[in-house]
């Protein structure tokens, strides 16, 4: 949003119009432009002109920045905090797991408990790589592409990514292996 | 006089009037009276640690065994009071360290309380009893060592809600052995773990322990052999409520719960896991207090849990239990006195994720013909759902709703809330406590001015539109006794013109307004017995500030010590001729 102000007031200065200099259709932000304007009033600034009324229609301030409001004691904001953050790290037992490609150089880690399904792995997968993955699909696997995304789950069987639950996946997965090629059409043909 | 009735008569009748009001009065009677009633005073409540000296208190009533203190405002709770504000009660443990040595009980509300105070508590007060600490901080757990080593008949530990220095639990192996007599235990603010085996020996050698809540570090597996040392329990704080389903645990917790005949009150259930709630069933039938505001279980479980208690008078719980958990409730609930809904994500933009609205409160005001007290937090609200709880409710005595979004009007019209509120303040004619929110103009507070007559406390948040409101709630509002404000467009005038009522409350709070340096040097010149306190946390000198400089935050209240001496250098008292007074 501020850059969005800052980039405004470029462009109107290279703007051709006609008028005298200095004189503009369209209200100046104002100096504090970094602030909403209700942010002042909100943190209760003082204004010598009293002027708290009017405050502007302009979208107020996010909750987190009035202080003590909405009014929750801190103890209770707290564990609300501390509860998000128990649900995030209860959706996965691991985090980081190692991601290797056949025939790439080096393997890569990434964390798993940032995707929230199969769509946001496998995209962040083809970008890391930089390769495209086929079409999934229950009895065919992946279809239209040499790669085949797999995992080594707890038992230490390589299994293809997509045929359970994601957080079934999320819970059991140790690494996962973009296989490519031969192997990878072997793994498919044999679903 | 000849014909009264000899002291110990008159004593014997007084101690069967249990409110500091009726005592009060007592004591205006005549002069043997005032006596009679100050040698057998034994309950004190100090609403506001600085409207009285120690040695006043101590002076006038000299055989106190129970004493009830608060200290910092009421917004402070909502980290409006900076640190270091006050509200030490150190020279209150000093002063009745050698004029009270019979004291058993000791509450406190917001008040800095220091190791070196619990040690002092510790060391001089040889029959102490009771130790209630709600939404204190300043001590570590090693002053709670000391309380636990040295108070040999304790009955009551109760932290609730306070900041603790979280140093380790080893103070709980302070208790000696030869210990027994623990009646309470709250210990359910304390983030580290307690030696499990130290807090079984004493739940087994405590055989009047009624009240056990735990902290969150307890884990689920060893409740259960806590709960069989202690059958007799009747309020349960439980610590965190997880772990993965095995059935060995599960019915061992079950089977601990069900021995428990005499419990009333549920709390706890931190993260709590949805499968190991069945194994409370056996209890619900009786329990009469529910406190699920700690527990991320969401409906069905929630619901299903609480319309198992027939008998609940008490309900918190966060908004996960949905309008549709309420309706519920509204059925299966008809004996609930108060309920509490919070807000699981307040800072959540996307407000479409919560089935919280309105609708539920207005079930539960349909429902439950005996609900008194409400604190509700939702993000709708409309006049016409607050005329119908006030309608529905005459006999509510408390309503707080918070309207997460400030200034939000009623969602179906747009207009001010005024209206519903109004009606809230019409119908519920012994209305005591009020807190307001949404889009409220002028209006609302004509009403509650006119009708509000037995109100005592009331919150104002982005309300209001001049010194009209402030001025029509302190000339109306005959029993207010607290009343809070922020961002509000109060100022001067309204002020100035009560002053004298601010005399009869025990307290005014006003920040973010528009009230002037120069009306409260005013204020204070005109009313000696009126503490006038700016808090101001900005880095001008004193002596720059205009008159017209509108002050940050403002804390009156009524006092007979005199300006207190505890200052920090960012409270000003204007109690003093020049204005430049610093701490």
């Amino acid at each position: 949003m501020d850059m969005l102000c800052h980039r405004n007031i470029d462009l109107e200065a290279t703007e051709l119009r006609l008028g005298l200099p200095g004189t503009s259709e369209r209200p100046i932000t104002t100096p504090r432009g970094n602030k909403r304007p209700l942010d002042d009033f909100m943190e209760g600034s003082s204004t010598e002109d009293g002027d708290h009324l009017e405050c502007p229609s302009a979208a107020p301030p996010s909750k987190a920045q009035i202080v003590g409001w909405p009014p929750i004691r801190s103890y209770r904001k707290n564990s609300l905090q501390q509860k998000k953050l128990g649900n995030q790290a209860e959706t996965t037992t691991r985090v980081y797991v190692k991601v290797s490609m056949d025939g790439a150089p080096y393997l890569r880690k990434m964390d798993l408990s940032i995707y929230k399904g199969y769509r946001q792995l496998l995209i962040a997968l083809e970008d890391m790589f930089k390769f495209t993955i086929g079409e999934y699909s229950e009895r065919e696997g992946y279809k239209g592409s040499e790669y085949a995304p797999t995992y080594e789950d707890k038992d230490g069987d390589w299994m293809l990514v997509g045929d359970v639950p994601w957080e079934m996946f999320a819970c059991s997965c140790k690494r996962l292996r973009i296989m490519k090629g031969s192997e990878a059409r072997g793994l498919t043909c044999c679903l | 006089m000849a014909y009264s009735f000899p002291e110990e008569v008159l004593e014997h009748v007084f101690s069967f009037l249990h409110s500091d009001r009726d005592r009060n009065a007592v004591s205006l009677v005549c002069k043997s009276w005032y006596e009679i009633d100050r040698w057998s005073r034994r309950r004190v409540f100090i609403g506001n640690c600085y409207a009285i000296s120690p040695r006043a208190v101590i002076r006038r009533f000299p055989e106190v065994r129970s004493i009830k203190i608060k200290g910092k405002p009421h917004f402070a709770d909502f980290n409006l009071v900076p640190d270091g504000w006050g509200g030490y009660v150190f020279p209150w443990i000093t002063a009745m360290a050698s004029s009270y040595p019979w004291l058993e009980e000791i509450h406190l509300k917001r008040m800095v309380v220091t190791n070196a105070c619990l040690e002092l508590i510790a060391k001089s007060f040889k029959n102490f009893r009771v130790l209630v600490l709600s939404t204190c901080e300043g001590f570590s757990t090693d002053g709670l060592a000391s309380i636990a080593a040295n108070c040999r008949n304790l009955r009551e530990l109760d932290l609730r809600d306070s900041e603790v220095d979280d140093l380790s639990g080893h103070w709980l192996s302070h208790f000696p052995d030869s210990y027994t007599s623990l009646v309470s235990l709250n210990i359910s603010c304390l983030g580290s773990e307690v030696s499990f085996s130290a807090l079984e020996r004493l739940v087994s050698r405590c055989p009047n322990l009624r009240s056990l809540s735990l902290n969150r570090a307890v884990p689920i597996d060893r409740i259960a052999c806590l709960l069989r040392q202690a059958p007799q329990l009747v309020e349960l704080g439980t610590g965190a409520y997880n772990a993965e389903l095995r059935p060995d645990v599960f019915s061992s917790l079950s089977g601990a719960f069900s021995c428990l005949k005499e419990l009333r009150s549920l709390s706890g259930f931190w993260d709590a896991v949805p499968a190991y709630i069945p194994a409370v069933y056996s209890v619900c039938s009786g329990i009469t207090s529910l406190n699920l505001s700690y527990t991320t279980m969401q409906n069905p479980d929630l619901t299903k849990l609480v319309s198992q208690c027939p008998n609940l008078q008490q309900l918190w719980v966060l908004d996960y239990i949905e309008d549709c958990g309420l309706e519920a409730v509204a059925a299966s609930c008809k004996d609930l006195r108060e309920l509490r809904v919070f807000p699981s994500d307040p800072y959540e933009e996307d407000e479409f994720d919560i089935a919280l609205t309105e609708r539920g409160l207005v079930s539960v005001s349909e429902g439950c013909t005996n609900l008194q007290s409400v604190l509700y937090f939702c993000r709708q609200m409309s006049n016409a759902a607050l005329i119908s709880i006030a309608q529905n409710r005459p006999n509510l005595t408390r309503f707080r709703l918070c309207i997460i979004e400030p200034r939000s009007p009623d969602y179906l019209t747009l207009q001010p809330l005024d209206a519903g509120f109004g009606a809230i303040v019409e119908h519920c004619k012994g209305l005591r406590r009020l807190s307001l929110s949404g889009l409220l103009t002028d209006r609302v507070f004509e009403y509650i001015g006119t009708h509000a007559k037995k109100l005592e406390m009331l919150s104002v948040a982005f309300a209001g539109e001049s010194d009209l409101g402030l001025h029509l709630v302190l000339s109306g509002c005959e029993s207010l006794r607290k009343l809070e404000i922020r961002d509000c467009p109060f100022g001067d005038k309204a002020l100035l013109a009560n002053a004298e009522k601010l005399e009869t409350m025990r307290s005014l709070w006003m920040s973010s307004c528009s009230v002037s340096f120069g009306a409260c040097k005013l204020l204070c010149r005109r009313m000696p017995r009126l503490n006038v306190e700016v808090i101001d946390e900005t880095s001008e000198v004193a002596e720059s500030r205009p008159e017209s400089f509108t002050v940050q935050k403002l804390y009156i209240y009524r006092s007979v010590a005199g300006p207190r001496l505890d200052m920090p250098d960012y409270v000003l008292s204007m109690g003093e001729e020049s204005p430049d007074l610093i701490g």
